[in-house]
């Protein structure tokens, strides 16, 4: 078995080199030093202090949990009814949909970016936190729709045709079979936009107005300067947070699925 | 099964999504193209019209087609990386028979919710003047100043591999999965080794989550600028960047749109030989 040792040791290696880095800077983010770097002088607190007490990325945070919440509900919406078709219904065509429906993340993203902001300059519209939001919504939708999608096709249709059967019209079967079966799905999809749109720099540094930063272009511009100890403890905060949170949504989902029995 | 075909109900459905995808990506990027045949006059205006010029600099200028280059080649690194770091944790979870699997599993997945940027600055806390790797030479007196690591191509296609990696290990993963174990097992009590099985068996019939992988990881890969404005030098620039800099610092938004045009093209061609050689569906597999 010296095959499977040897593939045991390059996963280890493998594992090591993804979370090393990240490890690190959850460490120097406790460094009491007063730079962003080793060696490790003392476990200290103060720059969460710092973070708190930094207008800018309070305001940061701000801006990317509403963009993010925002985003995560409109494009769950639009993916949901658009699942819906492509799952329950044949029609023709199908397969060209479904393709430009995914089509956000087969473009680069850099060219989906200089294309909205383009457009709507055209409008004569400046830059907003409306277009932010347009552009965080037409990113995630391919996600909440690929993950509403494999959901729905496991979803047996009796169900909803014993509904039907039953002289629910199709708007109560929605509500009343559907849409219950599938709330672990539109939890799912909706973690899953949010986390995109949070985490989301690529579009955001076209997109954002000016003064306006979210949590990873506020990152970026700090990084501008030098590494400071507050980017350590910020990225902390973040990596606690974007792995609390499918943590925390695969639990309700579960819980949704277990009480359901 | 379905409803009787010419309904209109699935449209109706459809149709905030589609007109969303229309009016905010289907137009604009026509506009784009629009857009790269005006001209930008001196004092800044835009001149509209059939120009040829920005597509004659695009095209022409060997500095473009000198980046461009160097993007797909730092694509295609990336690529090749990840395919070799990403296959063989992603045989592992899918063939072991422990009982932390899903463990394992959930691990892989993680790196994906953890943040772009951060993922990306971390390498700055290992590799940087003041990094973890420069501490340990110094420590160890193998150097006696700081040894500057950062800032190079090389770094830039590590960051990229460090971003890219799990789409990568979970394409496989998908697919090496759905392998009926069977089908080894019969190779086996047919006589063949263990290399032999995983040679003329298992990775055959894993290629499309191979292929699935590598696409994202070169598209993604080909299509960044955060990653060499953080981890690049001055010289390490991306095709992406040019767009960056030509759309948000130079304000010139036809050169920009010309720019925009040819990553579309030549990233969306590579897209569509992979739709007509293994099909789309099988990313979306990985979403199941």
């Amino acid at each position: 078995m010296s095959g499977w040792f040897f593939i045991r040791l390059y996963t280890i290696g493998v594992y090591l080199f993804m979370f090393l880095p990240v490890g690190v800077v959850v460490l120097l983010s406790f460094n009491s030093s007063q730079f962003g770097s080793f060696p490790m002088e003392g476990l200290s607190l103060r720059w969460f202090v710092e973070l708190w007490n930094n207008d800018a990325i309070i305001r940061a945070f701000r801006v990317s949990l509403l963009l993010g919440a925002l985003a995560a509900v409109i494009s769950t919406a639009l993916g949901v009814l658009a699942a819906l078709a492509l799952v329950r219904y044949r029609f023709r065509g199908k397969n060209a949909i479904t393709t430009l429906l995914i089509a956000p993340i087969l473009i680069p993203e850099v060219v989906l970016a200089v294309a909205l902001l383009l457009f709507l300059r055209w409008l004569s519209l400046p830059r907003s936190f409306v277009l932010l939001l347009l552009g965080h919504v037409i990113f995630t939708l391919p996600f909440v729709l690929l993950v509403v999608q494999a959901r729905l096709v496991a979803i047996r249709r009796e169900y909803e045709e014993a509904a039907l059967s039953l002289g629910a019209g199709p708007v109560q079967t929605f509500f009343a079979v559907t849409l219950p079966l599938l709330m672990p799905a539109v939890f799912a999809g909706m973690i899953f936009a949010f986390t995109v749109s949070f985490d989301d720099i690529t579009g955001t540094m076209f997109w954002k107005p000016g003064g306006v930063e979210t949590v990873p272009t506020q990152i970026f511009a700090m990084l501008r300067n030098s590494i400071s100890p507050e980017i350590n403890a910020l990225g902390t905060v973040m990596i606690a947070m974007t792995v609390a949170l499918p943590v925390l949504g695969m639990a309700v989902a579960r819980w949704m699925a277990a009480r359901r029995g | 099964m379905g409803e009787p075909a010419g309904s209109a109900r699935p449209f109706i459905l459809l149709s905030p999504a589609l007109g969303a995808i229309t009016f905010l990506l289907i137009v604009p990027v026509f506009f784009v193209l629009v857009y790269s045949f005006w001209l930008r006059s001196s004092v800044g205006a835009e001149i509209p019209g059939f120009h040829l010029d920005n597509w004659r600099e695009v095209i022409g200028d060997a500095f473009y087609r000198h980046i461009l280059f160097s993007t797909l080649r730092i694509g295609a690194i990336t690529t090749v990386l990840c395919a070799l770091l990403g296959y063989v944790p992603a045989y592992f979870i899918a063939m072991s028979k422990t009982r932390h699997r899903t463990l394992l599993l959930l691990l892989l997945i993680l790196p994906f919710w953890i943040s772009y940027i951060i993922r990306t600055m971390s390498w700055i806390n290992i590799l940087g003047v003041s990094g973890a790797v420069n501490q340990v030479l110094m420590a160890l007196g193998l150097v006696s100043e700081p040894v500057q690591m950062l800032y190079n191509e090389a770094t830039v296609i590590l960051g990229l591999v460090h971003f890219l990696l799990p789409f990568m290990v979970l394409n496989v993963y998908v697919s090496l999965d759905a392998i009926d174990p069977n089908l080894a097992d019969a190779s086996r009590s047919l006589g063949a080794t263990d290399f032999q099985t995983f040679r003329e068996v298992t990775l055959p019939l894993s290629l499309p989550g191979l292929a699935a992988g590598g696409l994202l990881c070169f598209v993604l890969a080909a299509g960044t600028y955060i990653t060499p404005l953080v981890l690049g030098g001055p010289r390490d620039a991306m095709f992406a960047n040019l767009v960056f800099e030509a759309i948000i610092t130079q304000l010139n938004w036809p050169l920009g749109s010309a720019l925009s045009i040819v990553l579309l093209l030549v990233l969306g061609s590579i897209v569509t030989v992979y739709n007509r050689l293994v099909g789309l569906g099988q990313i979306a597999k990985s979403f199941g």
